[in-house]
C-alpha cells in the first residue's frame, strides 16, 4: 500500500506538470459543457441535469485514453523497466495509476456540478452520493479499461487504434452524446452490452431524477465487477519491458473483463427494465422542452 | 576468502536461436569490483540482467546475496542497486523527487542529501530530469542505484556514450564506492575503464568467459609484450612481419599491422630493416605497453572494439 501511495503521488505531481493534462481535463469538458447546455437546454433545469449526466460521463469516460497512453509510453521510453530493479509490484503501478486519476478526475466532476446549480440554474444538486459513487466507481473501471488495452498492445500506434474502436463505440453508442431513446429499438438492445451504458445512464438518472442508490445498484454492480475484473486481466497481463510482446492469449484475457456487461446486458435486454426508463425519462423531458419551444404559426 | 556475495555457475541464455551466454561462471567477493569485459554482443548485459532479476537463465545456478534473483522477488531486491545499460524515467520527474521516490520503496534507505552531495546534484536537486545533461543523468541513475545502501551495485556499461571529461568524473565515483567496500560488479567494453576500476576482471566473448582475474595477472599472461601498431605505405603481400625478431605474435587489422614484441627494439630495427628491401615505407609506429586490449587479441584474434 506504501509503494501504491508513494507512486499514486509522483503520478499526481507530473500530471500538474503537463499543459496538456489541464486542457483535456480541465478547457475541454467545460468547454463540452458551456457548449451542449447553451445548445441543446435552452435553459430547461432537466434538461441541464439530463446534459450534466451525459457531460460527467465524458469527463470520467476520459480516464480510458489517458492511462493507455501513459502506460504505453513509460513502457517503450523504458521507465517501467528501471521501477522493475525496485521492489514494486505491478499492482502498485496499477492501482497507482487509477488511483491518481481519480484524484485528479473529482475537481473538474465538483466545478461541473457547481456550474450547472449556480450558473445553468439547474434545480437540484440530484442525488450527489448517487453521482460520486458512479464517477468513483466509473473512473476506476474506465481506467481500468484503459489499463487492459496497454497490456495487450505492443505499440503506441496499436494502443491508439484499439483505443479509438473502442472510444467510438462508448461515445456514441453508450448515450452519454446521442440519447439512447432515439436509437432504434434494436441498437437500444445492443448498447445494454457496452460498459458505458451503464455509467451513462446511472449518471442521467441520478442528476435528473434524483436517483438513490438502489436505483443505481445495477449500474454499480456493473461497473464494480467490470472494474475488478479488468484489474486483475491487465495485473496478469503486465509487462515491464520495452521488447516484451502481449502473448497471443492476452485479447482472450482481456475479452474477460467484459463478462459482466456481457451478464448484466443479457438481464437487461431479458427484464427491459433500463430500456423502458430510458425511454420514459427522455420522452417526459422532451415533453416538458416541447412546452418552451414556440408555438407554430 | 568467505562464501562469494556472486556466485554464477554454467550459466545460459539463449534468444531464439542467439545463444547469447554459453556457460559463463564466475564469482565476486564481498568488497570487490568485479568487471565483465568484452564487445558488444558478448553477453555481458544478458548476464548482468540474469543477476539483477531481469530475466531468467535457461539454466545454470545464480546466487547473489544467497538468494537466486529469479525466485526471491522483493527481498533480493532490497539487498541490490544497479545502473541499467540506459536509465529512463518520467520528464517532469525532479532530481531530488526521482531519488526520494525509489528511496521509499525500500526498507533501509540512504539520505536523500547526502546522496545529491556524493553525486554533484545538490544544483539540479530542482531540475526536472529531461533538463539534465547525459552525464548528470548518468549520476542520478548511480545516486538512485544506492538509495537503499544495497550490499551489491550492479552497473552495466555506466560510461558508455559519455564523454572523456564526464567518464572520468564517473570513474571517481566508482572509486569512491570501492573506498567504501561496496560490491561492484561493472559491464564495460573499455579497456582503460576495466584496467583503472577492476580488482578482478572476466573477459568475455560469444558468451563465454575466456579469461578471469586480476588485471594484472592478465596481462603477464599475454606473455609480457609490448604491442607495436605500424602501418605502412603499401600492404604486406608476405607474412614477414611475423618472423622479425622479437615478434611473438602478428595481426593485421583493418590495414594497421599489430605486433606483440618481447623485445621491442630488436624488432623495431628488424622491421625497418625489413621494409627497406622491400621498397616499401613506414607511415606511423606506436607502441603500447601490455594492455587488456592484448590479451584480448591474443585470446580471440580480435580487437575488443572493431
Amino acid at each position: 500500500m506504501s509503494n501504491t501511495w508513494t507512486l499514486t503521488k509522483m503520478r499526481m505531481r507530473l500530471a500538474v506538470r503537463n499543459r496538456a493534462f489541464f486542457f483535456f481535463s480541465f478547457v475541454m469538458p467545460l468547454l463540452f459543457l458551456f457548449g451542449a447546455i447553451t445548445f441543446f437546454t435552452k435553459g430547461e433545469s432537466n434538461w441541464v441535469g439530463y446534459v450534466l449526466g451525459a457531460i460527467l460521463t465524458l469527463t470520467v469516460m476520459g480516464s480510458f485514453w489517458g492511462l493507455s497512453v501513459q502506460l504505453v509510453t513509460f513502457r517503450e521510453q523504458g521507465v517501467l523497466r528501471r521501477f522493475r530493479l525496485a521492489p514494486v509490484k505491478a499492482s502498485d503501478m496499477l492501482a497507482s495509476s487509477i488511483i491518481s486519476n481519480y484524484f485528479l478526475t473529482l475537481p473538474i466532476v465538483v466545478i461541473e456540478i457547481v456550474l450547472c446549480r449556480y450558473a445553468f440554474h439547474l434545480r437540484s444538486w440530484g442525488n450527489l452520493w448517487a453521482i460520486f459513487l458512479l464517477v468513483t466507481l466509473g473512473s476506476a473501471a474506465f481506467a481500468a479499461f484503459g489499463l487492459i488495452v496497454a497490456s495487450v498492445t505492443n505499440t503506441m500506434q496499436e494502443t491508439q487504434m484499439i483505443n479509438n474502436l473502442i472510444w467510438m463505440g462508448f461515445l456514441f453508442l453508450s448515450g452519454a452524446t446521442i440519447p439512447l431513446a432515439i436509437f432504434p429499438g434494436w441498437l437500444q438492445r445492443f448498447a445494454l452490452f457496452i460498459p458505458a451504458t451503464y455509467l451513462a445512464t446511472g449518471l442521467e438518472f441520478a442528476a435528473t431524477n434524483q436517483a438513490g442508490l438502489r436505483e443505481i445498484a445495477t449500474d454499480a454492480a456493473a461497473l464494480a465487477l467490470g472494474l475488478w475484473l479488468a484489474f486483475e486481466v491487465s495485473r496478469q497481463l503486465f509487462r515491464w519491458e520495452p521488447e516484451a510482446k502481449a502473448p497471443r492469449r492476452a485479447k482472450m484475457w482481456a475479452a474477460a473483463a467484459l463478462v459482466p456487461f456481457i451478464i448484466f446486458g443479457v438481464w437487461e435486454n431479458v427484464t427491459g427494465t433500463r430500456l423502458k426508463e430510458i425511454n420514459q425519462n427522455y420522452h417526459a423531458l422532451s415533453s416538458q422542452m416541447a412546452g418552451f419551444l414556440p408555438k407554430q404559426k | 576468502m568467505g562464501q562469494p556475495i556472486i556466485d554464477v555457475q554454467n550459466l545460459h541464455k539463449s534468444y531464439g536461436a542467439v545463444q547469447a551466454v554459453r556457460g559463463v561462471s564466475f564469482s565476486v567477493q564481498a568488497g570487490e569490483v568485479f568487471g565483465l569485459l568484452g564487445p558488444n554482443g558478448a553477453g555481458k548485459t544478458s548476464t548482468v540482467e540474469i543477476l539483477e532479476g531481469l530475466r531468467t537463465a535457461d539454466s545454470g545456478v545464480v546466487r547473489v546475496c544467497g538468494l537466486d534473483p529469479a525466485q526471491s522477488g522483493d527481498e533480493f531486491k532490497q539487498n541490490v542497486g544497479a545502473v541499467l545499460q540506459s536509465t529512463s524515467l518520467p520528464d517532469k520527474l525532479k532530481v531530488k523527487e526521482a531519488i526520494e521516490l525509489f528511496a521509499n520503496f525500500y526498507k533501509h534507505r540512504a539520505d536523500t542529501n547526502k546522496l545529491l552531495k556524493q553525486f554533484q546534484l545538490e544544483e539540479k536537486s530542482s531540475a526536472y530530469y529531461s533538463h539534465l545533461s547525459g552525464g548528470q543523468k548518468q549520476r542520478l541513475a548511480l545516486a538512485m542505484a544506492l538509495v537503499n545502501e544495497p550490499q551489491v551495485v550492479f552497473l552495466d556499461e555506466p560510461t558508455a556514450g559519455l564523454d572523456p571529461q564526464v567518464r572520468r568524473e564517473i570513474y571517481d565515483i566508482i572509486e569512491q564506492l570501492r573506498r567504501e567496500q561496496k560490491t561492484v560488479l561493472l559491464t564495460t567494453h573499455y579497456i582503460e575503464e576495466a584496467e583503472r576500476l577492476c580488482d578482478r576482471v572476466a573477459i568475455v566473448d560469444h558468451g563465454l568467459v575466456i579469461a578471469t582475474g586480476t588485471p594484472r595477472e592478465l596481462k603477464h599472461g599475454a606473455a609480457g609484450t609490448t604491442r607495436i601498431e605500424v602501418r605502412l605505405a603499401r600492404p604486406l603481400v608476405n607474412g614477414v612481419l611475423g618472423h622479425l625478431e622479437g615478434v611473438a605474435d602478428s595481426r593485421e587489422f583493418d590495414g594497421t599491422y599489430v605486433l606483440h614484441s618481447a623485445q621491442p627494439p630488436q624488432t623495431i630495427v628488424a622491421l625497418v630493416k625489413a621494409l627497406q628491401s622491400e621498397n616499401n615505407e613506414l607511415q606511423s609506429l606506436e607502441m603500447f605497453s601490455p594492455s587488456l586490449e592484448d590479451v584480448f587479441i591474443e585470446l580471440t584474434g580480435r580487437r575488443l572494439r572493431e
